[in-house]
C-alpha cells in the first residue's frame, strides 16, 4: 500500500548511508513495511543497492547477505539441508512471488514467531552479523538475536549485513513439522530436528531450543507459548508436542 | 519504466506503491484488492517475474519493464493463459483475474498449485473452474450459439473483456481532475463529540473541503436498501454527533490526492466524552444496559424497543408445542453460536460522483441496487430522483455487502458542495472496521418427535447481534427464522426471536440473510433427534420436510404469496444419500476420526413485499439487439442468463447481443440484484420484453423495434439445497480433512450448467470458510482482524472438490422454468460439516468456525467421556 508520510527514498551504496536521518527506515523488500500502514515512517534507505552478494562460501561457513531474497536463499548451496531450506521458505505465509521480493534480513529483523527464515537460521546454528554505528560489528547466534514476537537485539543504528551459518550444521539429518489453522495459513508451529536437538518457532514468541533426549521435560519448561489471531497457546504447547515426538520418532531415538 | 513495452516517464512518489503509480498512469487492468500481498489481484511482472505490485516499492521498478494482463495479450490476439481462463469460465466476478493470469503467466512450470497460488486469492468460485483453467480444461460448450442458448453452457458476455483487462469496474476510471475523499474514524465504541476543530486539516495541502456533522443533511436513514425504505429503521446521520462503534465515520476530507485527504484527515482535533459501551447482545436488552437509540422515537425511527436496544423482534406459535413436547417419544435441545464473518469482496466499496452536463449529480458505485442508492441519496440530500443517476459497472464481488449506501452519500455532498468530481474509494482495513458483517447469531432450538420420526414441536429462540446500527436486522431475523422452520411441517411450533443493539460494527445484508445463522442450529438439533430416534438423518428429513399442499407455517399466518411453482427436494435427499453411500478412503493411522453428514435448506426465489424490474429489448437496424435491464453483475451471471433468455427467444446468436444494465438511465425500475433476484425477476422482465419483441417481429415490425417487459416479484416459488459431507478428524491436532463433499442442488430448469455449478462451488467454498476458519475477532469494540492476511479467506489449497448435483425440476413460476441459486447454496454446508464432525467425533459442536483449536478440545473432550 502506498506509505503517505513517507516524503523520501534514498539508494544506500556504502555503509555510510545507512545513517538514519529521524523518521527514516531501512527498505529490504519491502514485503512487509508496504503491507501496512506505516505513520511513523517518513522516509525510507534502501539497502538493496549496497550490492551485497546474495550469498558467499567462506572457510567453514556459508554467509547470506541480509539482503539475499528467500526465492535466492533456497537456491543457495545447502548440500543435505537443501530440503530443510525449501521447506521453511514454503512456510512462509506469503506467495513464490513474495519469495522473489522478502528477503532473508528483513525476515529475521521482522522477527514474527512465523518467520521462516529465522526457523531456518535458528536450526542450522546460524549466526547474525551485525554492523553496529561506530563502524564496527558484532555477532549474535540467531536464537539469541530473536528475542520475543517482534524484537531483536538490534540496537539503534545497527543494520543486519548477514547470516552465517556453519557449514558443519549442513549435514546433520533433519525433520521438518509444521501446522496452522489451515493448510497454507500463517505457520502456528514450526518444528525443525536437527542432530539431537529441536528447534520450535511460530508457536513461541522467540526460538526455544529442547534436548532431543529430553523432550518431554523441554517442553513442560517451555514459558512462552505465542497466542493470536493464528492460535491460541494451548493449542500450539499441544501441537507442538504432537509435532516433535514426530520429529523425535523420524531422527531415531 | 517500460510498462507493457511502452517507455513512460517515470517519477513515482516515494513511499507510493507501484501498483497505484500504474492505476494513476490509466493501467486500470491493476486491481486493487487488499493492498497487503495478500489477494494477489494486483499482480504483474517486473522484468518478466510476478510480483504483488500493492508491495513494491515504485521507485525500485523506474528503469525497468512493467508488464500488466493488458500487456499480456489483447481481445484480438489472446495469451494462450487468457485463452483458457476464458475457455474454462474461470472467474465469476472477475475482479482476481487478472492476478491470477499474470501469476500463471508468469509461474513457470510449477507443478503445485497450492502452493503456487496461494498468494491468489478468489472469493466467487471456490477455485474449481480456476483449476480447470490451469489444467487447461474447457468448460464452455462449443456451438452454443444461436438455437439452444438456453440451457447450456455459454461464455460470460464480458468474458473476453476480463481475461484481457479492459472490463471496466467502478474506479476504473481517469484520475484526471478528481478530487479524493479519505474518512476519520472513531477510536471509541460509544461517545458523544464534545468539540472537532477542522482548522489545520483544512488548512492542510491540497484540502478542498472538510466534513463533520456540523455541516451534513439533519437526516435519519439506514444504510441498508430495500424496495421500501420503511423497512429499515431510520438510525444512522451521514456523520453523527455520537458515535457508537469503534470504526465509525466521524469526519471526511476531501483533496486533490488522496495521500493529502489522508494526511489532513489525521490533523482533525476531536475531543470527546466517552460513554458506556455495551457488547454481548444479551446484556444489552437487559435493564440497566447502555441504550444506543434511546434518543429515538420508535415508531418514527422504526425501532421495536429502543429503551431496551431491540432492532427487531417477533414472538408466535403456532398449536402447543407444551402438548408437542409431552406427546414426544425423543427430545432433543441445544444452543447454537455462528461468528461474525464478513463478505470479503476483492473489490472495496467505492464511489466515484461528479455533475452532468445538465447538472445532475451522477455517481457511479460498486452497488447491486442502483435504483434503492437513487432514491435514498435523493431523500437524504434533499433532491428530486430525477436529479440523481446512479450507475453501477461491473462489481467486484458483492455477497450482500453492497446491499449498502455506504459511500455514496458523503460522495454525493462533497460533489454537491465543490460541484466537481470527487471519488471515495475504502481500503481493505475499513471494509474490516466500516463495512458491515453477517450478523452473529445464537440459536437455541427444542424439537421433539413421535417413535415414528414425525416431528412433534419445533422451538426456537434467536437472539442477532445486529451492532450499532439496524441496517438489514430486520430483514435478517424475519427471513432467518423464515424458511428455515417453515421447512418442516409440525403442527406446533414456538419461535422467539429479537436482533438487539450493541456497539460493535454494524451488521448487515450477507448471502442467506439470516438464514444460514438459523439454520446451522435447526439443522444440527434434527441431526440429534435423528441419532435418538434411531433413524437416518435423511430419512428424518423425507418424513417431516414440507411437500407441494403444505403451507410455510413459522409462527403465525403464512405469507400469502409463496407457492410452490415446483418441488424437488425429495431428489435432492436421494442424490446426496446415494453420493454418500459410495464411501471414501479414510487417511489411515489411529488417530484420525471419521464420520459423514447432512443438511437441508428451503430458500424463497424472491424475496417479500415487492420486488420490480423493468426490462427493455431492442432491434437496430443493424441487426443488434440491446438488453436494457436495471440489476448489476457482480459475480451473479445474471448478464449471461440475459443473453441467454433474449438469444432463445428471438432464435439469435448470443453475440448479437449488447447489454446495457445496472444504470438509472437504463430502465424505468429495477429493485435491484439480491435476494437471488438477477435471474428469476430482472431475467423474467427481460424474457417478456424478447417475447413480445419476438411477437412484433412475427406481426410483421421493422426495425428498430423496442419492447418492454416487467415482473412485479410475485407469487413466489421456494428452491432446496441439500448438503452432505464426510469429514476426517486428526484427533492430536484437530485438522479436518473433507473425503468427500456433495451438494444437490433444486434450481428449477438449468439455464447455464456451468455457470450454476459455478455459483454451488463458490457457495459451498463460502460455507466451509464459515464453517471452518473464518472468524472476525472483536474485543471490547475493537476490530483485531482488520488486515486481509489475518482473516482465514479460503486460498485454492482450503477448498476440496465438491460434486454438484440437479434435481430434474421445472418452475412454473420462473423464466422457462428456472429457479434462483447464487446466495442458497452457502446455507446448509455448516451444519452438515458440523454433523459430520459429531458423528466423526461423538461430541457435538456449538459453534463456529471449528476451527482446529477448537475441533482439538472437542475431540480432547471427547475422549475424555470415553
Amino acid at each position: 500500500m502506498d506509505l503517505p508520510t513517507v516524503s523520501g527514498h534514498r539508494t544506500a551504496h556504502r555503509r555510510a548511508d545507512l545513517a538514519l536521518a529521524p523518521g527514516e527506515t531501512l527498505l529490504a523488500g519491502g514485503t512487509w513495511l508496504f503491507s501496512e500502514p506505516q505513520p511513523e515512517v517518513g522516509g525510507l534507505v534502501d539497502l538493496t543497492t549496497l550490492g551485497w552478494p546474495d550469498w558467499e562460501e567462506l572457510p567453514g561457513v556459508l554467509r547470506l547477505g541480509a539482503t539475499c531474497t528467500v526465492a535466492r536463499v533456497v537456491a543457495a548451496p545447502w548440500g543435505a539441508a537443501s530440503g530443510l531450506a525449501r521447506a521453511c521458505a514454503d512456510s512462509l505465509l506469503m506467495s513464490f512471488k513474495v519469495q522473489h521480493v522478502a528477503t532473508v534480513g528483513g525476515n529475521l529483523c521482522l522477527a514474527l514467531p512465523a518467520g521462516a527464515m529465522v526457523s531456518l537460521a535458528a536450526a542450522l546454528d546460524a549466526s547474525a552479523l551485525i554492523w553496529t554505528p561506530d563502524g564496527g560489528e558484532r555477532r549474535q547466534s540467531v536464537v539469541d538475536f530473536v528475542t520475543g514476537a517482534g524484537t531483536t537485539t538490534l540496537a539503534p543504528g545497527e543494520v543486519l549485513r548477514a547470516v552465517d551459518v556453519p557449514t558443519a550444521a549442513l549435514s546433520r539429518p533433519t525433520a521438518f513439522r509444521r501446522i496452522a489453522l489451515t493448510p497454507r495459513g500463517r505457520a502456528a508451529a514450526v518444528v525443525v530436528g536437527s542432530g539431537r536437538r529441536v528447534f520450535v518457532t511460530a508457536a513461541t514468541t522467540r526460538p526455544v531450543v529442547l534436548d532431543l533426549d529430553d523432550l518431554e521435560a523441554g517442553l513442560a519448561a517451555v514459558d512462552c507459548w505465542y497466542d493470536d489471531l493464528h492460535g491460541p497457546a494451548d493449542w500450539r504447547a499441544h501441537v507442538t508436542g504432537v509435532l516433535a515426538r514426530e520429529v523425535r520418532e523420524e531422527l531415531g531415538s | 519504466m517500460r510498462i507493457n513495452g511502452e517507455p513512460v516517464e517515470a517519477s513515482p512518489a516515494p513511499g507510493q506503491c507501484l501498483r497505484t503509480y500504474l492505476r494513476d498512469a490509466g493501467r486500470t487492468d491493476v486491481k486493487k484488492g487488499c493492498d497487503s500481498g495478500d489477494c494477489g489481484a494486483c499482480t504483474v511482472h517486473v522484468d518478466g517475474s510476478p510480483v504483488h505490485s500493492c508491495l513494491y516499492p515504485a521507485a525500485r521498478a523506474v528503469d525497468h519493464d512493467v508488464t500488466t494482463l493488458a500487456g499480456l495479450g489483447t481481445p484480438d490476439d489472446l495469451h494462450p493463459v487468457q485463452r483458457a481462463f476464458a475457455d474454462a469460465a474461470g472467474f465469476q466476478c472477475g475482479f482476481c483475474t487478472a492476478g491470477f493470469i499474470m501469476t500463471a503467466a508468469g509461474a513457470g512450470s510449477e507443478p503445485d498449485v497450492e502452493r503456487c497460488f496461494k498468494g491468489n486469492l478468489c472469493r466467487c468460485t471456490g477455485y474449481r473452474s480456476i483449476r480447470d483453467a490451469l489444467a487447461g480444461r474447457i468448460n464452455l460448450e462449443p456451438g452454443s450459439s444461436t438455437a439452444g442458448a438456453f440451457g447450456a453452457s455459454v461464455a460470460a458476455p464480458a468474458a473476453t473483456r476480463i481475461v484481457t483487462g479492459t472490463e471496466a469496474y467502478t474506479l476504473d476510471l481517469p484520475t484526471t481532475g478528481v478530487l479524493h475523499m479519505a474518512l476519520l474514524q472513531s477510536p471509541h465504541a460509544h461517545a458523544r463529540i464534545t468539540r472537532i476543530d477542522t482548522a489545520r486539516a483544512a488548512a492542510a495541502p491540497g484540502v478542498r473541503l472538510v466534513l463533520t456533522h456540523l455541516d451534513v443533511p439533519d437526516v435519519l436513514y439506514s444504510t441498508a436498501r430495500h424496495e421500501s425504505r420503511l423497512d429499515d429503521p431510520d438510525d444512522t446521520r451521514m456523520l453523527d454527533d455520537v458515535v457508537r462503534f469503534r470504526g465509525q465515520r466521524i469526519a471526511a476530507v476531501v483533496a486533490e490526492s488522496v495521500r493529502d485527504a489522508q494526511l489532513a484527515a489525521d490533523l482533525i482535533e476531536v475531543e470527546y466524552d466517552v460513554l458506556p459501551a455495551v457488547f454481548d447482545p444479551e446484556t444489552a436488552r437487559a435493564a440497566g444496559a447502555p441504550l444506543l437509540h434511546g434518543d429515538k422515537a420508535a415508531d418514527l425511527s422504526r425501532i421495536a424497543e429502543p429503551h431496551r436496544n431491540v432492532v427487531a423482534q417477533t414472538h408466535g406459535e403456532v398449536g402447543d408445542v407444551a402438548a408437542g413436547l409431552a406427546a414426544a417419544a425423543a427430545t432433543v435441545s441445544g444452543t447454537w453460536r455462528t461468528a461474525r464473518v464478513t463478505h470479503v469482496a476483492l473489490e472495496t466499496h467505492g464511489a466515484r460522483g461528479w455533475l452532468d452536463d445538465d447538472g445532475r449529480l451522477v455517481v457511479r458505485s460498486s452497488t447491486q441496487v442502483p435504483f434503492l442508492v437513487r432514491s435514498e441519496l435523493a431523500h437524504v440530500l434533499g433532491l428530486d430522483p430525477d436529479r440523481v443517476r446512479v450507475v453501477a459497472a461491473r462489481v467486484g464481488g458483492g455477497f450482500g455487502g453492497k446491499q449498502e449506501m455506504l459511500v455514496e452519500d458523503l460522495v454525493g455532498l462533497a460533489v454537491l458542495r465543490l460541484q466537481q468530481p470527487v471519488q471515495l474509494e475504502l481500503t481493505r482495513e475499513q471494509q474490516f472496521t466500516l463495512a458491515p458483517c453477517r450478523h452473529p447469531f445464537r440459536v437455541s432450538v427444542t424439537a421433539g418427535a413421535d417413535a415414528d420420526g414425525v416431528l412433534t414441536a419445533l422451538v426456537v429462540d434467536v437472539l442477532s447481534d445486529a451492532g450499532a446500527y439496524g441496517n438489514h436486522s430486520v430483514g435478517v431475523l424475519f427471513h432467518g427464522c423464515h424458511e428455515s422452520v417453515a421447512l418442516y411441517r409440525c403442527a406446533n411450533k414456538r419461535v422467539d426471536a429479537e436482533a438487539v443493539y450493541t456497539n460493535n460494527l454494524p451488521s448487515g445484508a450477507f448471502r442467506g440473510y439470516g438464514l444460514g445463522q438459523v439454520i446451522f442450529g435447526i439443522e444440527c438439533a434434527l441431526d440429534d433427534l435423528a441419532r435418538e430416534l434411531g433413524i437416518s438423518p435423511v430419512e428424518l428429513r423425507r418424513r417431516n420436510v414440507v411437500r407441494p399442499g403444505d403451507q410455510f407455517i413459522v409462527n403465525g399466518e403464512p405469507d400469502g404469496d409463496l407457492v410452490f411453482g415446483s418441488y424437488g427436494l425429495d431428489q435432492c435427499l436421494d442424490l446426496v444419500e446415494s453420493a454418500l453411500a459410495e464411501g471414501d478412503e479414510a487417511p489411515a493411522g489411529d488417530r484420525w476420526a471419521v464420520g459423514e453428514g447432512m443438511a437441508a435448506s428451503m430458500i424463497a426465489t424472491i424475496p417479500p413485499r415487492g420486488h420490480h424490474s423493468e426490462a427493455t429489448v431492442t432491434l437496430d437496424v443493424d441487426g443488434t439487439v440491446t438488453i436494457g435491464v436495471g440489476s448489476a453483475e457482480f459475480g451473479n451471471g445474471s448478464a449471461t442468463v440475459h443473453v441467454q433468455l433474449v438469444a432463445e427467444e428471438l432464435g439469435i446468436d448470443p453475440a448479437r447481443i449488447r447489454l446495457h444494465s445496472s444504470d438509472t438511465d437504463a430502465v424505468a425500475y429495477d429493485t435491484g440484484a439480491f435476494g437471488s433476484t438477477g435471474s428469476v425477476v430482472a431475467g423474467t422482465a427481460v424474457a417478456h420484453a424478447a417475447r413480445e419483441l419476438r411477437a412484433a417481429l412475427d406481426a410483421g415490425g421493422t426495425p428498430p423495434l423496442s419492447r418492454t417487459g416487467r415482473h412485479e416479484g410475485t407469487p413466489r416459488s421456494v428452491a432446496f439445497n441439500v448438503h452432505g459431507v464426510r469429514v476426517a478428524v486428526d484427533r492430536a491436532t484437530g485438522e479436518l480433512r473433507v473425503l468427500r463433499s456433495v451438494h444437490a442442488v433444486d434450481a428449477g430448469r438449468v439455464i447455464n450448467p456451468e455457470q450454476l455449478r459455478g455459483q454451488v462451488e463458490g457457495g459451498v467454498a463460502q460455507g466451509l470458510g464459515s464453517a471452518l476458519q473464518e472468524e472476525l475477532v472483536v474485543e471490547e469494540g475493537e476490530m483485531v482482524t482488520h488486515a486481509l492476511r489475518h482473516y482465514r479467506v479460503p486460498q485454492i489449497g482450503d477448498v476440496p472438490p465438491t460434486e454438484v448435483l440437479f434435481a430434474d425440476t421445472y418452475d412454473e413460476l420462473g423464466p422457462r422454468g428456472a429457479k434462483s441459486m447464487s446466495e442458497a447454496p452457502y446455507n446448509p454446508v455448516a451444519p452438515a460439516v458440523a454433523n459430520a464432525v459429531r458423528d466423526a467425533l461423538g461430541v457435538r459442536p456449538h459453534e463456529l468456525p471449528m476451527s482446529r483449536d477448537r475441533l482439538w478440545r472437542l475431540s480432547a473432550q471427547s475422549q475424555e467421556q470415553r
